[in-house]
């Protein structure tokens, strides 16, 4: 219970975040992405802000032997650099730039209801479940 | 369509987004990604620890309302696409996301922030996939604008 509650808390601070940040606006993303046009660097700050807070935290968090609602920390365990990583990326990156959206900004913005919005959230859905039965061919 | 650089909002933004990342972890030892929090949802049967990914989601979905209720010019939208291409971008965006193991949360905030070679490489592809992007859309083919 209580990690279904915590992360509900977490869940709604990020979305704040997103939202404070104006990350949930795709026109604000795409203008961080037009470095030859009209730049709008904030995304930098949101991330060297996100970044910064994490970096600390997490080393505070591992000097732990547990989290406090769980028995172990669950990390990524691949570490080598491999063609899924990057060719993934790639596709994630055009996505990114065609829509202005990724998954959290795009979840963020469900309440304003917009057309674009169920639709990239709709098709991001299939990706998701498409992309992980690739994954599944592929290893 | 132009936006203003909004340092202020976006540096306490930012914070907000890495408290949630730490305190996640600090709490129930889980990384904040979002593709893979929503992805593990999207499978039937759903993943065992289905109640904690729906209800960082539920919080996800609900606290921008909240905020905007009481700040409604941080609720500003913008489409630089029709329907058609937000479609494609979703479906790549889900499809990256997943084969590549994560996205702007997981790898550009939480991976970076310990440090993930993984990370670090994938941020960069897909940060520069994004500029080329953007560039060939707004310049090149000169839509958008």
């Amino acid at each position: 219970m209580g990690q279904v509650i915590m992360a509900l808390l977490c869940g709604a601070l990020f979305g704040g975040g997103l939202t404070v940040s104006g990350m949930i606006n795709p026109a604000k993303i795409v203008s961080f992405l037009d470095i030859a046009g009209d730049w709008d660097p904030s995304l930098i700050l949101v991330m060297a802000g996100a970044v910064g807070i994490t970096a600390i935290g997490y080393r505070l968090t591992f000097g732990r032997a547990q989290p406090i609602f769980s028995d172990r920390f669950s990390l990524p365990t691949a570490a080598d650099i491999d063609a899924r990583l990057l060719t993934g990326a790639a596709i994630f990156g055009i996505g990114w730039g065609l829509g202005g959206y990724c998954p959290g900004p795009a979840l963020a913005g469900l309440f304003q209801g917009a057309p674009e919005t169920l639709t990239f959230l709709a098709t991001m859905c299939v990706g998701l479940v498409a992309g992980r039965l690739a994954t599944e061919a592929t290893t | 369509m132009t936006t203003a650089f909004t340092p202020i909002p976006a540096l306490i933004g930012g914070a907000l987004i890495g408290l949630a990342a730490v305190l996640l972890m600090l709490f129930n030892g889980r990384v904040a990604g979002i593709s893979g929090i929503t992805g593990q949802l999207l499978k039937w049967p759903p993943a065992a620890d289905w109640p904690w990914r729906l209800a960082f989601v539920a919080g996800l979905v609900a606290a921008p309302l909240a905020v905007v209720q009481r700040a409604p010019d941080m609720a500003e939208l913008g489409f630089v696409a029709g329907l058609p291409v937000m479609a494609l971008a979703g479906f790549l965006v889900g499809f990256g996301s997943s084969f590549g193991s994560g996205c702007t949360s997981g790898h550009g905030v939480c991976g970076i922030a310990r440090l993930s070679k993984r990370s670090i490489l994938a941020t960069v592809v897909f940060m520069t996939a994004g500029l080329l992007t953007v560039f060939v859309v707004r310049h090149v083919i000169g839509a958008g604008d």
